[in-house]
């Protein structure tokens, strides 16, 4: 029962030198990457990275007659995996089962950037997949040498390459070049399959990642285990104050773990960590030592921030002017305006950060469960005070993260703890750590205001979004080294965005602006799943029901007739259908009963897809509590490669969609956060738990475009939308918790 | 404080360690190596760490090690022989028919809250073979899933019990690969 243990071998010492490369040290074997194949598979090994315009760097083939396929994005629990090698499969003619890929790491895997924005299909793909027909376009080559045919006169299947008329007479991939490299440059030049021919692509194939999961072999972050390591704790003070300010130490009581032998302290300026062979010693400790912090009260607090957003100084950004928006509100038949809030949210991953990191004298090995490696790799090499390419960083899935939670504090972590220990070290957060600590998604504030003729046309549009930018300095560097807090550039997802905000509708007249607010006396922010949208749709599609029902028309009619696009009308239409919409004119405001039944439906993105959701809510007139009984959504997201994996996406969206509009809000004082678990931040439970109806639009001849995040911003409208429709009330600030619901229930207006 | 304290953990009496008061949970991940019970939250709020004690769903991060005594834990690694002891088949099979059922549903998506959830829904089904939807719901409340695959699990749980319904709990689940 002895499950299987990471240890630190050192294979690549020799190979990298040869190479003229970087001396890592060692490298890490596991069961995957003994998996891998014959030793000396093909890959490139350039100082840093593979080189991208090699063959090799994508795909190995091995004698087996089966292939590695190198991918550069990690998997999340989301697919991406499975997927991208569905279009490698499809291309190379193989089958599922002969096709895997290894775990990503620097120095070895191509760099295909982060697994963010929902983009690894759309943006790795197209490469894997052209890598893919180059290497069966070579494969082709060879066989027809071999065979001495003419290569038009060849046909493919599961890796067999045959002649056309006399299938005796075949070779396979194996045999023609298994264990051994291409030596090709990557061309990008092979022509590729028609979407006719697809086999594989398009296909719902079960994800390779669930059986190890459900198997209880999966090696999560969490899992990993070095022998000789010790077990790292970081020690701050409960829930962060303003990002400006880090923490400042008064004072460390060593002497308050003197009873823990084993545990020792590791300060560098303001970071406090504890190490100990044992880990429950780790945990003790860093519980158990005195620790006095200066906490400033710098916050607004949760009551104020939308105020201090609004009063703050600003700079500010037209992101859209089209047209002449004053004169055409003036000339409007109606006109709505409002103003929105949107509470910081947490990832607050099921399981808090993990990370390893191993600190030798020149160099460094970090495994974590980061989105980017190579962001992590320069964040983790700036500390350790490094060149960027002595530091190897190997990915483990971690718990699910939905954009940068804790990862790269946790890697700087165990770094910082290592380089002081001289040892390995495993830093895992705890979760008053990570939901103290963590990286938010923003409050918002936005202003609204959307005008349309007698005909229900919207002729104006303006929106102003008051948010800051997020947090570009991991906070163990800002308290180890006194670096500064410094926020990241963008504008990216950080900011008013064209793609969720009006770019569904047909508007003539158009201004989006954004006010960026200095972020120093705020909590600390980044990529939150779909950045922003909740916000946004929150505001904009309340803002086009409110709009429909003054020009007397149903809300799915008053969308059809605003939207250009086919593609959009696409998902309306499909949702609208499966969920049977009945058309209304104005807010059904059931009269009598305790519980009031209501209906809704949105449009949203987040950059490139499609969706739309309908919802269906319960609200509890007595208590104010408000369950989405049943969601609804539909992405077109392009070519869909594994519409199983997008429909699991999907319906994780529409639950998380809900919690998020519901019940999600971090918490803080004027000086610190204090949500610092999963009483004080409540998510969604069983007992909750929409029935969720999911809808692939699949274009199979489109390019493939971002299905992770689409749906949050529709879905969580379209519950604000039914609460709407089942009580005649208007909110304009969420969660919609019973405590936010009840007095303006009772009260009859927002 | 190394204290040689015994424990029954799958089936066989390991020697620990760790002190009485340490977490059943680092002895069983840290000593034991074992990856099923998982760290969450240390405050029993999400059931991430989920073992059985004597067929009882109990939060390994706030179990002390003294509190265990001669009681059979079971952790993910060993329920495919905790549930052929229950249903007396000849054979361990690889995997129970709630395991089975997570991947026949594509239930899990990063699989951190498996543990939990499979230990809960093995609970549940030990007691109530055949659960309505507020029997789950009810049941597996207390575990969290921030992937929100809660819609799969609670399908995956009607399967497994579906499918010892139909007398297919056997045949149905896969013979070990060994």
């Amino acid at each position: 029962m002895k499950p299987a243990t990471e240890t630190l071998v050192f294979p690549r010492r020799d190979l990298l030198k040869a190479g003229g490369a970087l001396l890592i040290g060692f490298a890490i074997r596991d069961a995957s990457r003994a998996q891998t194949g014959p030793e000396g598979i093909a890959m490139v090994t350039g100082p840093d990275q593979p080189d991208p315009n090699r063959l090799d760097t994508w795909i190995a083939v091995h004698a087996d007659n089966t292939a590695t396929i190198f991918i550069g994005f990690v998997e999340l629990g989301q697919g991406c995996t499975t997927a991208l090698l569905q279009m490698a499969a499809e291309e190379l003619d193989l089958s599922m089962s002969q096709v895997k890929s290894i775990r990503l790491e620097s120095h070895t895997m191509p760099n295909q950037g982060g697994t963010v924005a929902s983009a690894a299909i759309a943006r790795g793909g197209p490469r894997i997949r052209s890598a893919a027909a180059e290497a069966r376009q070579a494969l082709l080559k060879m066989a027809s040498q071999k065979l001495d045919e003419p290569v038009d006169r060849l046909t493919v299947s599961e890796g067999v390459v045959s002649v056309a008329g006399n299938p005796r007479k075949s070779v396979t991939y194996g045999q023609l070049v298994g264990g051994k490299p291409f030596n090709l440059p990557y061309t990008g030049t092979a022509p590729l399959k028609s979407f006719r021919d697809y086999k594989v692509v398009g296909q719902p194939i079960p994800r390779l990642d669930i059986p190890e999961k459900a198997a209880g072999k999966y090696m999560h972050m969490q899992h990993v285990r070095i022998p000789g390591m010790l077990h790292g704790r970081i020690v701050r003070p409960a829930g962060q104050g303003a990002y400006g300010d880090g923490a400042s130490v008064l004072s460390v009581d060593e002497a308050s773990i003197a009873g823990i032998l084993g545990a020792r302290v590791i300060r560098k300026r303001d970071f406090v960590g504890i190490v100990a062979p044992n880990e429950w010693d780790a945990v003790r400790a860093a519980r158990q030592l005195k620790v006095s912090w200066d906490r400033p009260a710098a916050l607004p607090g949760t009551g104020a921030v939308y105020q201090q957003m609004r009063a703050a100084k600003t700079t500010d950004r037209i992101v859209v002017d089209n047209g002449d928006v004053t004169a055409a509100f003036a000339s409007s038949a109606h006109v709505v305006s409002q103003i929105y809030r949107g509470p910081y949210q947490a990832h607050a991953p099921f399981g808090p950060n993990c990370a390893f990191a191993d600190v030798k004298a020149g160099s460094a090995l970090v495994m974590c469960s980061t989105q980017n490696i190579y962001e992590t790799r320069r964040k983790v090499a700036q500390v350790l005070g490094l060149a960027v390419e002595k530091v190897a960083v190997r990915y483990y899935e971690g718990s699910g993260t939905y954009g940068r939670s804790c990862y790269d504090d946790a890697a700087e972590a165990a770094a910082i703890l290592s380089q002081a220990a001289s040892q390995p070290v495993r830093v895992q957060f705890m979760r008053w750590d990570e939901h103290g600590w963590g990286n938010f998604g923003p409050a918002h504030v936005g202003e609204i205001r959307v005008g349309i003729d007698a005909a229900g046309k919207i002729t104006a549009y303006e929106y102003h979004g008051w948010q800051h930018h997020w947090n570009a300095t991991e906070t163990s560097e800002q308290l180890a080294l006194g670096t500064p807090a410094a926020e990241s550039a963008g504008p990216g997802s950080q900011q008013v965005s064209n793609f969720n905000l009006a770019a569904m509708y047909a508007i003539p007249n158009l201004r989006l602006v954004n006010h960026r607010v200095d972020g120093s006396r705020f909590l600390k922010g980044s990529n939150l799943r779909s950045p922003l949208d909740v916000s946004f749709s929150f505001a904009q599609e309340q803002t086009i029901d409110e709009l429909a029902f003054l020009a007397g028309l149903d809300p799915y009619e008053f969308r059809k007739r605003n939207i250009k696009d086919e593609r959009w009308l696409g998902v309306l239409d499909a949702v609208a259908k499966t969920a049977n919409w009945t058309p209304r004119a104005r807010e059904r405001r059931q009269a009598g009963g305790r519980i009031a039944t209501g209906r809704g439906i949105a449009l949203g993105t987040h950059t490139t897809s499609y969706a739309a959701a309908v919802a269906d809510v319960e609200v509890d007139r007595e208590t104010g509590k408000i369950v989405a009984r049943h969601l609804y959504g539909a992405i077109d997201a392009g070519l869909c490669v594994n519409p199983g994996c997008l429909e699991n996406q999907m319906s994780g969206m529409l639950v998380q969609a809900a919690s998020r509009m519901l019940k999600e809000e971090v918490t803080f004082s004027t000086s610190n956060v204090t949500s610092l678990d999963w009483d004080s931040y409540p998510i969604l439970r069983f007992d909750e738990c929409p029935t969720v109806t999911t809808i692939v639009v699949q274009h199979l001849d489109q390019k493939p475009s971002g299905g992770g995040e689409e749906l949050m911003g529709p879905a969580a409208a379209a519950i604000a939308n039914a609460l709407s429709d089942a009580t005649g009330v208007r909110w304009r600030e969420y969660p919609l918790t019973p405590a936010r619901v009840l007095p303006t229930l009772q009260r009859g207006s927002a | 404080m190394a204290t040689g304290v015994r424990i029954r953990v799958n089936e066989r009496m390991w020697t620990v360690n760790g002190a009485q008061d340490t977490p059943l949970l680092y002895v069983l991940s840290g000593e034991l190596q074992l990856n099923g019970p998982r760290f969450g939250c240390g405050l029993a709020q999400c059931g991430s760490c989920s073992v059985l004690i004597d067929g009882v769903e109990t939060r390994s991060c706030v179990t002390p090690l003294s509190a265990v005594g001669n009681r059979a834990v079971t952790t993910l690694e060993g329920l495919p022989a905790w549930y052929a002891r229950q249903h007396k088949l000849p054979k361990t099979p690889a995997l129970t028919p709630v395991q089975q059922a997570f991947i026949d549903e594509q239930a899990i998506q990063c699989g951190y809250c498996y543990n939990g959830m499979t230990i809960k829904a093995s609970e549940l089904l030990s007691k109530t073979p055949q659960p309505s939807d507020a029997q789950i719901r009810s049941a597996m409340n207390g575990h969290l899933c921030r992937c929100g695959t809660y819609p799969r699990i609670i399908k995956a749980i009607q399967r497994a019990a579906q499918a010892s319904l139909s007398g297919g709990s056997v045949s149905e689940v896969k013979e070990a690969a060994r």
